[in-house]
C-alpha cells in the first residue's frame, strides 16, 4: 500500500479540486478508507455495517445507503451502487465539509441546498423525488426506536402529524379530491428553511493524523 | 395568557414568602444572640409593663404604638417595595427603556432615593452591604440564570465559555492590575498608598463582568445563539472565578509582600483551582441530590418547587462554609439539575419554580441596582483621583478587547464555525461591570488597604460608566455592526425530526471518518445518560416520556387544543357546547382543568405564532368548527387549558361532587377531578359521540378547510358554509374511533382503505384524514390512564422548544459573585446586617 500511496498524490490533487478537501485531509481519509475496507479497493455495505460504532445509530441503514446512492455522487442515473471507491467515499463526505467563514449569500444558499438535498435523499429511499408517508414513517420509527419506550404507534402518530404539518404549511388548501403524495424537495426546503443547516450539518475534518477509534 | 396570570397569582405567594424569609432570617442571623435575648427580654418586659399598666392604670389601652417591634422587618419590606416601585416607574414608558437600559434607569432612581435619604438624615443611612448582597440577593439571581440556562447550547460551548471565564478573567485581572501599578510608578496618579499587590487585588475585583444590561439588549435584538451563550455563560462563570481570584489576591495582601515566595504563589494557584473546581463539583453533588429528591416528592406537590430553591441555596451556603466557590456551586447545581427536575416534577411545580425563581431574581436584581445608586450618595466614599479613575476605565476596556480577541483567535483555530469578528467586538464591548465588582470593593478591608475608599469610588464610577454609557450604546452598536441574528423559528415537528436525523448522521459520519469529535462525545454521554444517569435521577414514567420529538408533538397538540377552545369560546361558549360535536370538547375541557395551570411552556408558547390564534376568529364565525387544525395534531386528545369552560361543563355534563367541596385546600392547588368523575364524563362523551357518528353518513366528504396556517386559513373563509352537514366529522370520526374501537373501527378502516385504493403510493389523501387512519398510542389509552405519563412528558418537552430559551423577556441573567469574600465581612458588620439590601451605617 505504501507504494500506491505515493502514487496517489496527483490523484489527490484532482480530488482536492473536486471536493475541496486538502491533501492532508485526503490522506487521512484515505487511511481511514483503507482501514474500513481492510485493504480492498472498494467499500461495500457490509464494511460499514460491521462497524461497531455505527451499531448504536438508529438510522444507520439510511446513512449507509447514502454512500451508495448514486444521486449523492453527482451521477445522472438513479439507483444504488453495490460498491464504491475512494473517490465516491470522499464525495459523500464532502457534503459535511464546513463552509468557509466568509461566503456570499448565493453560495451559502447553494451549500444549504446541497446539504438539504443529501438529507432529502436519505429519506427518499425509492428515488422518486417524493418522501411518501410510508418513507417518512419509517424514518420516524427508526429515529424513535432508540428510546424504545415510545412504541411504534406513537411513531406513526408523530410521522403522520409531521406529514400533515408539511402539507398544511406548503400546500395550504386542498380540494376534497386532491391527493397528497408526499413531501417534495421544494416543500422539504420550505419547512426546513429556518434551520441553519449550513452551520450545523458539518463535521470537523482534521488536518492532523486521525486516530482510529473502534471498529 | 390566562395561564400566565394564574401562575402569577400562585407566585405572588412566593414573593411574599421571599419577603418573609428575609425578614425572619435576618434578625436571627444578624442580631447577635444577646441582642435577640435582649429583644425578647425587652418585649417581655414591655408585656409585663403593659399588664402592670393594666393593673395600675384603670383604662385599657386600645392600641399601642410598637414601632421598635417591627422596625427592622418593616424597613426591609418598605425598601423592597420602594425598589420594586422604582422598577414599575421605569417600565411605565417603554420607549424610554428601549433607549436607556433598565439597569441604568434603576441606578438613576437610586441616586434620587439616595439624595432623599441624604437630605433627610444628612448622612447615608442605607447602603448595599456586601453580606446582604452575597447571602440574600445574589444566590437567587445565579440560581435563576443557571436553572434557565439553555442547557444544550451551554454544554456544547462549554469549552469556549470556560476559556473565556477562567483565562480571560485571569488575564483581565492581571493586566489591569499590573498596568495600573506601572502607571502609578510612572507617576500618573500622584502619591497613593497602594502597593503592587493591592493593585492586583483591585484588578481582580474589576474583572467581574455583569451581563444584565447586555443580556437585556441581546434578548431584544435576538443575537445569534452562540454569541448569546458565550456572553451569558462567560459572565455567569466569570463572577465565580473573580471571587476566587479576589480571595487569592486578598490572601497575598494579608500575607504582605516580603513573605511571598514561590511556594506561596504555587499554593495560591493550587487554591484557585481547588476552590473553583471544588465548588463546581459540590454543585453537581447537590444537583444529584435535588434530582433524586424530586423523584419522591409527588405527595407533597405544593412544596415541591420549594425544595429546589432551598437546596440550591444550601449548595451556595455549603460551598461558602467549605470556603469553596459558592457561585460556581450554585451555578452548576442549577445547570445540572434542570433536566431531571423538570422531568420529575409535576408541570405545575415546574411552572411554579420558574416563576418563583424569576420573582426572586428580578426582585433582588432591582434592589441591587437601586442600591448601587443609593450607595453613591455618600460623602465618605468619594476620594477623587482623576488619573486613577480614567486609567482604570481605559485599561478595563483595552484589556478586555485584547483578551477576547486573543482567546477567540485561539478558539477559532479549532472551531468548526469560527466566531465572527463582529461577534468578538460585541463580546468585548459587552464587558460591563456590575454589582459583583461593587460588592467585592465594599468588602475590602480598610486596615489592609488604606485607599479602600478610592477603590470603592472608582469601582462605582466604572460601574456607572459601563452600565449606563455602554448599556445605552450597546443596542445601536449591535445594530450598526449587523451582528448575526438568531433565526426565530417556530416549533415544528419536522424541524425536530430532521434535527435529530442530522445529529445521527453527523455522528455516523464522524464514526466513519474515525474521528472522536464533538458528536462522538455527545453521543457517548447520551448513551451513558440514558443508561445510568436517567435511571438514577429520573422517575420511571418521566424517563419514558423523555423524548424531545414526542415532547414537541405533545406540545403542538396542546397548543392546538388550546386554540380550539379559545376560538370556540369567542364564538360564544354555550352554542359551542351544545353543538353536535361538542361533547368531546367538553370532555377535553374537563380533563384540562388539572393541566390548566401546569403548563410551563404556555407563556413561552404564546410567543410562537402558530397562526391559529388570530385568524380562526373570523373563520370561526362562519364555520361550526372554528379551527380544523385541532384534531390534526390532537391525536392524543386531551386537556385544554381553559378554566373558564369549567362551569359550563359542570352544568351540562356532570354534577360533580366537587361542588360540595370547599374551594380552599391547604395542600392542593386546583385539585384535579377524581378519576371516577373523569371516567363517567368520558363514557358519556363517547356515548354521545357514538350516536352522532351513527347518525352521520359513513362516507363523509373531506372537509375543505384543513389548514394549520393562518394565511391559508383565511383563504377558505369564503367557502366556509355555516351549515355544512359534514363539518362535524373531523372530530367526530376521530373521537369516535378511539371511543368505540371495537364497534366500528373496522368501518373506519374500511373507509380509509377505500380511499387508499386511489392512492397506491400511500400518500395522504387529505390532511384531514390522517387522524382517521391511525390511532396514536396515547389515544388508545383512556386519558385517565395516560394523564400522569403525559403530565411529565410536557415537562420534558420544554427543552424541546425550537427557540432559544432566553426568550422569556424577563430572564435577566446573572451576575454573580462569591461570598467567600465575606470572610472579611467581619463580626462588627454582622452585628447590623439585618437588612438585605440596605443598612444603617453606624460608623
Amino acid at each position: 500500500m505504501g507504494a500506491s500511496q505515493s502514487g496517489r498524490v496527483p490523484e489527490f490533487q484532482d480530488l482536492t479540486d473536486k471536493t475541496g478537501f486538502s491533501i492532508e485531509q485526503l490522506k487521512n481519509l484515505h487511511n481511514r478508507f483503507v482501514y474500513l475496507t481492510q485493504d480492498e479497493d472498494t467499500l461495500r455495505r457490509e464494511h460499514l455495517e460491521n462497524m461497531s460504532d455505527l451499531a448504536l445509530n438508529p438510522i444507520r441503514r439510511q446513512i449507509i445507503e447514502a454512500f451508495f446512492d448514486s444521486r449523492n455522487l453527482g451521477q445522472k442515473e438513479k439507483g444504488c451502487l453495490q460498491e464504491i471507491g475512494f473517490e465516491e467515499f470522499v464525495t459523500v463526505l464532502a457534503f459535511f465539509k464546513p463552509p468557509k467563514p466568509h461566503i456570499a449569500e448565493e453560495e451559502r444558499k447553494t451549500i444549504k441546498k446541497e446539504k438539504l438535498r443529501f438529507l432529502f435523499n436519505m429519506h427518499d429511499t425509492d428515488n422518486d423525488g417524493v418522501i411518501t408517508l410510508d418513507e417518512y414513517r419509517r424514518v420516524v420509527e427508526e429515529l424513535l426506536s432508540s428510546t424504545e419506550t415510545l412504541g411504534a404507534e406513537t411513531a406513526k402518530a408523530i410521522s403522520d402529524a409531521a406529514m400533515l404539518e408539511v402539507a398544511s404549511e406548503t400546500v395550504g388548501q386542498m380540494g376534497p379530491d386532491e391527493f397528497y403524495e408526499g413531501i417534495t424537495f421544494e416543500q422539504f426546503m420550505q419547512i426546513l428553511k429556518d434551520i441553519e443547516i449550513e452551520t450545523k450539518m458539518n463535521v470537523h475534518f482534521w488536518n492532523l493524523e486521525t486516530m482510529h477509534c473502534g471498529k | 395568557m390566562q395561564l400566565k396570570t394564574s401562575a402569577m397569582a400562585l407566585l405572588r405567594r412566593f414573593a411574599l414568602l421571599l419577603a418573609l424569609l428575609i425578614v425572619f432570617n435576618t434578625p436571627c442571623k444578624v442580631a447577635a444572640l444577646e441582642e435577640d435575648i435582649a429583644e425578647v427580654g425587652y418585649s417581655k418586659s414591655t408585656a409585663t409593663e403593659t399588664s402592670s399598666n393594666v393593673t395600675t392604670i384603670t383604662t385599657l389601652p386600645i392600641v399601642i404604638w410598637k414601632w421598635h417591634h417591627v422596625e427592622t422587618p418593616y424597613l426591609v419590606a418598605l425598601w423592597i417595595l420602594t425598589c420594586w416601585l422604582c422598577k414599575l416607574v421605569c417600565e411605565l414608558n417603554h420607549s424610554f427603556t428601549s433607549v436607556i437600559p433598565e439597569s441604568g434607569l434603576l441606578i438613576m432612581m437610586g441616586f434620587i432615593l439616595g439624595g432623599i435619604v441624604w437630605g433627610a438624615d444628612k448622612a447615608q443611612t442605607f447602603k448595599l452591604i456586601p453580606v446582604n448582597f452575597f447571602y440574600y440577593l445574589l444566590p437567587q439571581i445565579v440560581l435563576d440564570a443557571s436553572y434557565c440556562m439553555p442547557n444544550k447550547l451551554f454544554f456544547s460551548n462549554l469549552g469556549a465559555i470556560l476559556v473565556h471565564a477562567i483565562i480571560g478573567t485571569c488575564w483581565n485581572a492581571g493586566t489591569v492590575g499590573v498596568a495600573l501599578w506601572a502607571c502609578y510608578e510612572w507617576g500618573a496618579m500622584g502619591t497613593l498608598n497602594i502597593g503592587p499587590l493591592q493593585f492586583l487585588l483591585f484588578g481582580a475585583l474589576m474583572s467581574a463582568v455583569d451581563p444584565v444590561a447586555v443580556i437585556a439588549v441581546f434578548e431584544e435584538v435576538h443575537v445569534n445563539e452562540v454569541l448569546y451563550i458565550l456572553v451569558f455563560g462567560e459572565s455567569l462563570l466569570n463572577d465565580g472565578v473573580t471571587v476566587v481570584l479576589y480571595n487569592v489576591f486578598d490572601a497575598f495582601v494579608s500575607l504582605g509582600g516580603p513573605k511571598i515566595n514561590a511556594e506561596e504563589i504555587i499554593k495560591g494557584i493550587i487554591s484557585f483551582f481547588v476552590v473553583a473546581f471544588g465548588g463546581s463539583f459540590l454543585g453537581v453533588v447537590f444537583a444529584i441530590l435535588i434530582s433524586m429528591l424530586t423523584r419522591v416528592t409527588k405527595n407533597v406537590q405544593v412544596i415541591e418547587a420549594g425544595f429546589i430553591i432551598v437546596l440550591g441555596y444550601l449548595s451556595y451556603l455549603t460551598a461558602e462554609m467549605l470556603s469553596l466557590s459558592a457561585i460556581l456551586s450554585i451555578t452548576f447545581c442549577g445547570v445540572c439539575c434542570q433536566k431531571y427536575v423538570n422531568a420529575n416534577m409535576d408541570e405545575k411545580s415546574v411552572t411554579t419554580l420558574r416563576y418563583s425563581l424569576k420573582v426572586l431574581a428580578n426582585g433582588s436584581e432591582t434592589m441591587i441596582f437601586v442600591f448601587l445608586g443609593v450607595s453613591a450618595i455618600d460623602k465618605n466614599i468619594w476620594v477623587w483621583n482623576t488619573g486613577f479613575i480614567l486609567l482604570t476605565i481605559l485599561f478595563i476596556i483595552v484589556f478586555r478587547f485584547m483578551g477576547v480577541f486573543f482567546l477567540n483567535w485561539l478558539l477559532n483555530m479549532n472551531r468548526l464555525i469560527p466566531i465572527d469578528i463582529t461577534d468578538q467586538i460585541v463580546m468585548s464591548y459587552g464587558g460591563l461591570r456590575g454589582a459583583v465588582a461593587y460588592g467585592l470593593a465594599a468588602t475590602l478591608d480598610e486596615a489592609k488597604i488604606p485607599e479602600k475608599n478610592l477603590m470603592l469610588g472608582t469601582t462605582l464610577i466604572v460601574v456607572y460608566f459601563t452600565v449606563v454609557l455602554q448599556g445605552i450604546t450597546m443596542k445601536p452598536f449591535v445594530q450598526w455592526l449587523k451582528v448575526k441574528k438568531a433565526t426565530i423559528s417556530d416549533l415544528t415537528l419536522n424541524g425536530k425530526i430532521n434535527n435529530r436525523t442530522f445529529e445521527h448522521t453527523l455522528t455516523a459520519m464522524e464514526d466513519i471518518c474515525g474521528r472522536m469529535g464533538d458528536n462522538w462525545w455527545t453521543r457517548h454521554w447520551k448513551n451513558f445518560e440514558d443508561k445510568y444517569v436517567c435511571w438514577l435521577l429520573m422517575k420511571s414514567d418521566a424517563r419514558k416520556q423523555n423524548d424531545n420529538i414526542f415532547g414537541a408533538f405533545h406540545k403542538l397538540n396542546l397548543e392546538d387544543a388550546k386554540n380550539y377552545v379559545t376560538v370556540g369560546e369567542r364564538k360564544g361558549s354555550l352554542a359551542f357546547i351544545r353543538n353536535d360535536d361538542n361533547a368531546s370538547v367538553d370532555f377535553k375541557k374537563k380533563l384540562a382543568l388539572e393541566y390548566a395551570n401546569g403548563m410551563p411552556d404556555m407563556s413561552d408558547m404564546s410567543e410562537y405564532d402558530f397562526g391559529i390564534d388570530n385568524v380562526p376568529v373570523t373563520s370561526g364565525m362562519k364555520n361550526q368548527i372554528p379551527s380544523v387544525s385541532l384534531d390534526i395534531h390532537e391525536q392524543d386528545s386531551k386537556r385544554m387549558p381553559d378554566l373558564n369552560a369549567h362551569h359550563l361543563l359542570e352544568q351540562h355534563l356532570y354534577k360533580s361532587r366537587s361542588n360540595n367541596r370547599p374551594t380552599y385546600s391547604r395542600s392542593h392547588y386546583k385539585e384535579s377531578e377524581n378519576p371516577d368523575e373523569m371516567q363517567e364524563i368520558f363514557q358519556r362523551t363517547m356515548r354521545s359521540r357514538l350516536e352522532s357518528f351513527k347518525s352521520a353518513k359513513m362516507g363523509v366528504k373531506p372537509s375543505k378547510k384543513i389548514s394549520k396556517h393562518p394565511k391559508k386559513d383565511s383563504t377558505h373563509k369564503p367557502n366556509g358554509k355555516p351549515a355544512d352537514p359534514n363539518r362535524i366529522y373531523p372530530y367526530g370520526d376521530e373521537d369516535f374511533e378511539f371511543s368505540a374501537d371495537s364497534a366500528s373501527s373496522s368501518e373506519i378502516a374500511g373507509n380509509f382503505r377505500r380511499r387508499s385504493t386511489n392512492a397506491p403510493a400511500a400518500g395522504v389523501d387529505n390532511p384531514a384524514f390522517i387522524p382517521e387512519m391511525d390511532t396514536s398510542a396515547p389515544m388508545r389509552n383512556p386519558p385517565w390512564q395516560t394523564e400522569t405519563a403525559i403530565n411529565t412528558a410536557v415537562a420534558a418537552s420544554q427543552r424541546a422548544q425550537g427557540r432559544l430559551p432566553w426568550t422569556p423577556t424577563n430572564l435577566r441573567s446573572a451576575r454573580s459573585t462569591d461570598s467567600i469574600a465575606m470572610a472579611n465581612a467581619s463580626a462588627d458588620e454582622e452585628a447590623h446586617e439585618e437588612k438585605p439590601g440596605k443598612h444603617h451605617t453606624r460608623l
